[in-house]
């Protein structure tokens, strides 16, 4: 099976129109110091896609995701997402590089947060959703737990919950499991796999690692001094895995994106 | 049954508790020796026999004293952590506010209390007030630096995170910034702890003595005009248990009441 995946998992149409488009269009941040993060960037998002960034560290892979999520105002250009989201209406979900966990709030009252900030629902409402998605990231029975009683790779997947808790359109993922090991970090790859192939949100992904975004993408995005040097199509079959990785297709692919980074170096 | 890591923490406190009796211990012999070995007389230095029987034969006065002080510190702290706080949140929210009015508070800190005690006795009177407004002028800064730096300390990630689910300044304020400044305004609280009691004893040396206000400052003044040293150094013990006893209250707060935040805080 390859090729857009939200055809193979049979989406129905409602389930399409739940989803985002993103289009940036020659979207531009210039900081006060004339520094140019993001140069005239025009990028197309499908709905229901996952995309990465990828380039080395300050080429502006961030800074166009805080630009998606309304974070960030752009100098010129503008994020058209279809249909229309308006900020704070939890359609854009954020994934940061830490945690970022409240530490005085247990795993549970972490990802009921969005809900609360949200105004969505009652109290017992906000529980049961927050307990569902705990248990989608197998986190149902540290729902009591404070964040200095997690683990790392327990405190990235409330982080990750805490993002899907509000049932997004749109997941933003800033370099999620940069901060850890190689183990956790191929584990959480499998469970953001999982996630995306049940709700299909569209996805946009930073990382600095070839066979996270090989794994991950559908396309690849490198990046150079804030502007989209290339665009790469992933040719690999869907449904993925973690052990994708061990399919001789991979490796030439993974070359290929790697050659990309390199002829931009 | 104990396991191996609660032994340990019980040896932990035992051996604390032990280094620091030896400690003292350790004073007393030395406190003792000088007296023996310089000759010293009771009125420059009096033995730790005499200061005990003095703490004995003066231990109302000294109760009261270091109850009103006390609670001179107290209502003193607690005025400079509402007053702290809410310049904190001004200071937070405005870089102008901050700007134009923080070096005044830094002057409060700079400015020897001991110059201005005179001053405000003109202004408020030999009163309870002017007691608590020295000791507020003393408490003040800690707090308000500690406060102001919690508060503008929030993750930018987090705050991020707020913005992105609509909130605005307000309920940033209220559910992110002022819980994560907790755990700074109790480091705030235990350094002006201290200086509450000092602030207030400083207050009393003015005060005290044109009023019927018998505070151990009060009382410090008037056994040093009759030459009671040994009474005098029990005063400066009670005064000591003063402010270890309102560091104490400031830490218990912040395990019981604050201990949610701090928690977390210790253990990011």
């Amino acid at each position: 099976m390859s090729g857009n995946p939200a055809k193979s998992l049979k989406m129905n149409q409602a389930d399409d129109a739940a989803r985002f488009s993103i289009r940036c269009n020659d979207l531009s941040v210039q900081f006060a110091n004339n520094f140019v993060a993001v140069d005239h960037v025009q990028l197309d998002i499908e709905a229901g896609h996952i995309s990465v960034l990828i380039g080395p560290s300050g080429c502006g892979k961030t800074t166009i995701l805080r630009l998606i999520a309304g974070l960030q105002t752009p100098s010129t250009g503008n994020v058209d997402l279809r249909p229309n989201s308006t900020a704070g209406d939890g359609q854009i979900a954020f994934v940061f590089q830490q945690p970022s966990l409240l530490p005085w709030r247990t795993a549970m009252e972490n990802v009921i947060l969005p809900l609360e900030l949200l105004g969505r629902g009652d109290a017992k409402d906000r529980h049961n959703q927050a307990m569902q998605t705990l248990a989608s990231v197998d986190l149902a029975d540290s729902h009591d737990r404070l964040p200095h009683q997690l683990s790392g790779g327990m405190k990235m997947r409330v982080s990750l919950a805490r993002a899907l808790v509000t049932e997004p359109s749109v997941l933003l993922l800033d370099e999620p499991f940069a901060a850890l090991d190689d183990m956790l970090r191929s584990q959480l790859g499998e469970l953001l796999l999982r996630l995306w192939q049940e709700r299909l949100f569209t996805t946009v992904m930073v990382t600095h690692n070839i066979a996270e975004a090989c794994v991950m993408a559908h396309q690849i995005h490198v990046m150079r001094e804030g502007q989209i040097e290339q665009s790469i199509e992933n040719p690999l079959p869907w449904p993925r895995s973690e052990t994708l990785r061990r399919r001789p297709e991979f490796g030439d692919f993974y070359g290929r994106v790697g050659d990309a980074l390199r002829d931009d170096a | 049954m104990m396991s191996t890591g609660d032994e340990h923490r019980t040896k932990q406190v035992w051996l604390g508790a032990a280094s620091v009796i030896g400690v003292a211990a350790l004073g007393l012999v030395l406190w003792q020796w000088a007296i023996y070995f310089f000759h010293l007389p009771p009125i420059l230095l009096p033995s730790p026999w005499q200061v005990l029987q003095a703490a004995i034969q003066e231990r109302h006065p000294l109760f009261e004293g270091t109850l009103a002080t006390g609670i001179a510190a107290v209502v003193g702290l607690a005025t400079a952590v509402g007053i702290g706080c809410i310049l904190a949140i001004a200071f937070s929210q405005s870089n102008l506010i901050r700007k134009a009015v923080f070096p005044y508070v830094i002057f409060l800190q700079t400015v020897p209390v001991v110059a201005i005690a005179p001053l405000l006795i003109t202004w408020s009177g030999y009163t309870f007030r002017t007691i608590v407004l020295v000791t507020v002028i003393i408490c003040l800064f800690p707090i308000v630096n500690s406060v102001t730096e919690g508060l503008m300390s929030a993750q930018k990630d987090l705050n991020d995170l707020f913005r992105l689910y609509g909130a605005g300044r307000a309920k940033r304020l209220a559910w992110l910034q002022m819980p994560t400044a907790i755990p700074f305004l109790v480091i705030g609280m235990k350094t002006s702890s201290g200086l509450a009691v000092i602030g207030a004893i400083v207050a009393e040396f003015f005060v005290g003595n044109g009023s019927n206000y018998n505070g151990l400052g009060t009382l410090m003044t008037g056994w040093q005009a009759y030459q009671r040293t040994d009474a005098l150094i029990a005063a400066i013990f009670a005064s000591t248990l003063l402010g270890l006893l309102l560091f104490g209250l400031v830490s218990l707060l912040s395990i019981t009441v604050f201990g949610r935040w701090t928690t977390g805080y210790r253990n990011r």
